[in-house]
């Protein structure tokens, strides 16, 4: 393991310093040294999409980026999401109450939020394409579509099919 | 007979408790005394509901009971705030700690929270309007009968006059407690909190990221926790290099733990504890850990199926049950069939790893758990590390998923393990994915040899199923078993099951409408097969089973969750799929065709249709209807529809995609890309039909979830000509 360096890495718009080895993954950074709950650990693989943060705005598994590799890049965790889309997908979510157990939520909601911030009104198989890397175990699948679709003003049904 | 759980509840005396709160208002306490008297720990209070209304009008129900994704956080606080009638805004729940002596049992499984509850929680609400209507007689000098209630205000409408619950609450307390059987209940046409689609208490917490979930406790001076096992279940540690483990970033202690040689005990493994997670993750290749596997060998899946074909072929079975004389009645049928049928060992795959927090101090443990029976793990840590559950506070998170597989309580048991080796230390246990999926108590996987004949109408007339399975000693494990009350027992003249047991060391336990959940696949595959045979349909020939209005089944106990049988509720979800899928004019031929599954369990009746295509080897599944009889009403849409949509996705990936295979012990997958689970595109269109009958409503975390599975496989049978007779379906 590399020797312990210390980053200044800027997260949900704070600047925060973190000692730590360069190949530690940013998951272990924001979970257990800067105690933030809005990323969550599924696969340690980047195949389930619990513990995607936004990069830069971009979509990314913390899981399998390192804070060595980080750089200046900008980090926003669900906790630090809270601008208009963001709102507007928490109240679409809320309407017709997508979560069971709620533990991949986190990571549906950044996955959705990148996606209507590039795509205002995504077709059903964009947003298919979109949440396929966000693994649900409780299958809130319909919901999830649903919910995405009425956050970007679309016509929804919650029975999974065509709206 | 016709709802065996709920006779018994009703039976029982229950005591209303009523106190005043400081700063002037009421708590109140129902306790059922000794519901099940098989749960000795919690005989003596076995059901309750504890509520609080403040004087500002907040009222606080407490929710005993974990919350896994299934609601019950949300919908059991809606019974009580519907018959107190006021205001779902003025809720608030609060999770207890676990205290089976003041709440009784404290368990999310078998679907049972919803039927255990539904009359006490009413009846509670009502109890305690009744005091506030009492209370608002006395302070005002007008008769009770000129009071009514409205959203947490007692009302006058004569005068005009009204007070609010708050007001009322500490007079309320000081009125004499009414009889719980005799308080009037609302007539349901005039429910406004049951029945009306609900947000859960927590989901707006859920999406602010808010510390909720086991996973996400933080205590102060907190360490992290992983706990190294073998490569194989049965795995003895030789040696460990403890001290290079020791040596590495960030790791505090390095501690090796001996297995207990005792059923649900500790496993051999070594504990890394560190600042971090990933630090105590990166040490353990360190261990350069060294395991005796010698138990473990042959215990490979390949191995336990090859021996069930020779079970199946020469085996002598120890009988299940035996109506009449199911094979003479074969023999003597114009027609006879017989197949082998198969399915997979399966993992819960929760999405949060399982984990637990804990704090020894002074010879007392503090554990913060996310669990579905917290008894479980207090149970298990008393017996292996000699802490009594007196000594014990466990504080019940949200859990990330439970489909059974936080019932066990291996981890609690290992985080008090090594938190009691730290005294004064929290600990953080975590799992990584890999041993999340490979240490399971898996659903366990069976063989049946099934034989069925019929007569020249093409009736069923004899029906025999050697079932082998896995276990040790000669029983079946942990949820390994078959019911003697197995569909279609008790609905066949002349039927026989019996059963050989293979010893196996892979643990087994409940997943998700445990058996039933494999069961269904195999008999209404079979019958499938029988009515094709008989040159008829499933659902024609599950109608033919079910005629009449007769009730079948009732052992009486109501922790047999799939006890009483009524013909008359299975017809009506029968009679509902066959007319929304419009299966009387259902393709004939073709590579896109509907196939059925009827099952009854956990109380619930549901029959299902999937409309599935076959392309090149792959099946789409495209559209799922679900007739489903779960009582005479939905307590809240929102959680019911999103139990049956989950259970119908997880299901047909039961079909189709899972399987836990094991060669020597070890299991062969490791992460979700050899364990795949479902993704959205999968997901078909799913449309549910509630069948309203004049019973109790029941729950819906399981009983949706069978009859997907042979609903989909019936279908590829039916595209490619190939039946499917072992999961997961290979095309």
């Amino acid at each position: 393991m590399a020797e312990l360096k210390t980053f200044a890495i800027s997260v949900n718009g704070k600047a925060r310093s973190v000692t730590a080895p360069p190949t530690m993954p940013l998951l272990w950074v924001l979970r257990d040294e800067l105690g933030l709950s809005g990323v969550k650990f599924g696969c340690g693989a980047g195949l389930c999409g619990a513990c995607t943060i936004h990069v830069d705005g971009a979509p990314t598994r913390s899981c399998q980026l390192t804070v060595g590799d980080l750089g200046k890049s900008k980090v926003t965790t669900l906790e630090g999401l809270n601008d208009g889309l963001a709102e507007k997908l928490r109240k679409a979510w809320l309407e017709i109450d997508v979560m069971q157990c709620g533990y991949c939520q986190a990571g549906q909601i950044m996955s959705a939020h990148a996606l209507l911030r590039e795509n205002a009104k995504p077709s059903e198989a964009e947003v298919d394409a979109a949440m396929e890397g966000n693994i649900c175990r409780c299958a809130t699948y319909p919901k999830i579509r649903a919910a995405i679709r009425s956050a970007s003003g679309q016509k929804a049904t919650t029975d999974g099919g065509a709206a | 007979m016709n709802a065996p759980v709920h006779p018994k509840v009703l039976g029982r005396r229950a005591f209303l408790k009523v106190s005043a709160l400081a700063g002037g208002g009421m708590a109140f306490a129902v306790r059922v005394p000794g519901a099940l008297a098989a749960d000795k720990a919690a005989a003596a209070a076995a059901l309750s509901v504890w509520v609080s209304i403040a004087a500002d009008n907040k009222i606080v129900i407490t929710s005993k009971n974990p919350e896994i994704g299934q609601g019950i956080k949300t919908s059991l606080p809606m019974m009580v705030a519907e018959e107190l009638d006021c205001d779902w805004s003025q809720v608030s729940v609060a999770q207890s700690d676990y205290n089976p002596k003041l709440y009784g049992r404290q368990f999310a499984g078998g679907s049972q929270s919803t039927p255990q509850n539904w009359l006490l929680m009413r009846q509670s609400g009502a109890a305690a309007r009744a005091m506030l209507l009492a209370a608002a007689a006395s302070k005002s000098a007008l008769p009770a009968g000129e009071l009514t209630t409205d959203k947490g205000w007692v009302l006058h409408k004569a005068s005009g006059r009204k007070w609010s619950y708050g007001e009322l609450a500490a007079l309320a307390a000081t009125m004499p407690a009414p009889d719980l059987a005799k308080v009037a209940l609302k007539d349901a046409k005039t429910f406004r909190i049951i029945g009306k689609p609900t947000v859960g208490v927590d989901s707006a917490k859920v999406l602010r990221g808010e510390p909720l979930f086991g996973i996400d406790t933080r205590l102060p001076g907190m360490l992290h926790a992983v706990y190294e096992t073998g490569p194989a279940h049965g795995g003895k540690l030789v040696k460990a290099n403890l001290a290079a483990a020791k040596a590495a970033p960030g790791v505090v202690a390095v501690l090796q733990i001996a297995g207990t040689a005792v059923a649900d005990g500790l496993v051999d493994g070594v504990a890394i504890v560190a600042t971090n997670h990933w630090y105590a993750e990166q040490a353990r290749d360190l261990l350069a850990a060294e395991w005796d596997t010698s138990a473990s060998k042959g215990h490979s899946w390949s191995a336990y199926a090859a021996e069930a074909a020779r079970l199946h072929e020469t085996g002598t079975a120890a009988d299940l049950r035996r109506d009449g004389d199911a094979l003479a009645a074969i023999k003597a049928g114009t027609r006879q069939i017989t197949q082998r049928y198969s399915y997979q060992f399966l993992s819960h795959a929760p999405l949060e790893p399982q984990n637990c927090t804990a704090l020894f101090q002074d010879g007392k443990l503090e554990l913060w758990a996310p669990t579905q029976n917290p008894g479980a793990g207090a149970d298990a840590i008393e017996r292996n590390l000699g802490i009594p559950q007196a000594s014990q506070t466990i504080h019940i998170t949200r859990n990330g998923g439970g489909f059974g597989r936080r019932l066990m309580g291996d981890f609690m048991l290992q985080a008090a393990a090594i938190a009691k080796a730290l005294p004064g230390k929290p600990i953080k246990l975590l799992w990584n994915r890999t041993e999340d999926l490979q240490r399971d108590y898996f659903r366990p996987g069976g063989w049946h040899n099934l034989r069925a004949g019929i007569d020249g109408q093409g009736r069923l007339v004899g029906l025999a199923d050697h079932f082998v399975t896995v276990g040790q000693g000669g029983k079946p494990g942990r949820s390994a078993g078959m019911r003697d009350s197995q569909f279609p027992a008790g609905l066949v003249p002349n039927l026989l099951y019996v059963q050989n047991v293979i010893p196996s060391i892979i643990p087994t336990g409940p997943m998700r409408a445990p058996e039933s959940n494999a069961m269904a696949f195999v008999m209404n595959g079979f019958l499938d097969e029988v009515a094709e045979m008989a040159g008829r349909d499933l659902p024609s020939l599950v109608l033919e089973l079910c005629a009449g209005d007769r009730v079948v089944g009732d052992r009486g106990d109501p922790m047999r969750a799939s006890g009483a049988f009524t013909t008359t509720r299975a017809r009506g979800v029968v009679e509902r799929v066959l007319a929304d899928c419009n299966w009387a004019d259902r393709p004939k031929s073709g590579n896109r065709r509907l196939g059925f599954g009827f099952y009854f369990c956990h109380l619930g009746y549901f029959a299902e249709v999937a409309d599935v295509s076959v392309v090149d080897g792959v099946a789409k599944v495209h559209k799922v209807w679900v007739a489903a009889d779960v009582g005479r009403q939905i307590v809240n849409p929102f959680g019911a529809e999103s139990q049956v949509r989950g259970s119908v996705i997880d299901g047909i990936a039961e079909a189709l995609h899972h399987q836990i295979t094991f060669t020597d012990g070890a299991i062969d997958q490791k992460n979700f890309d050899s364990y795949a689970l479902p993704r959205i595109s999968a997901t078909p269109e799913i449309s549910i039909s509630w069948v309203l009958s004049d019973y109790p409503p029941s729950g819906l975390g399981e009983p949706a979830l069978p009859p997907v599975l042979p609903a989909v496989t019936n279908a590829i049978s039916a595209a490619t000509g190939k039946r499917i007779r072992d999961l997961p379906a290979k095309l």
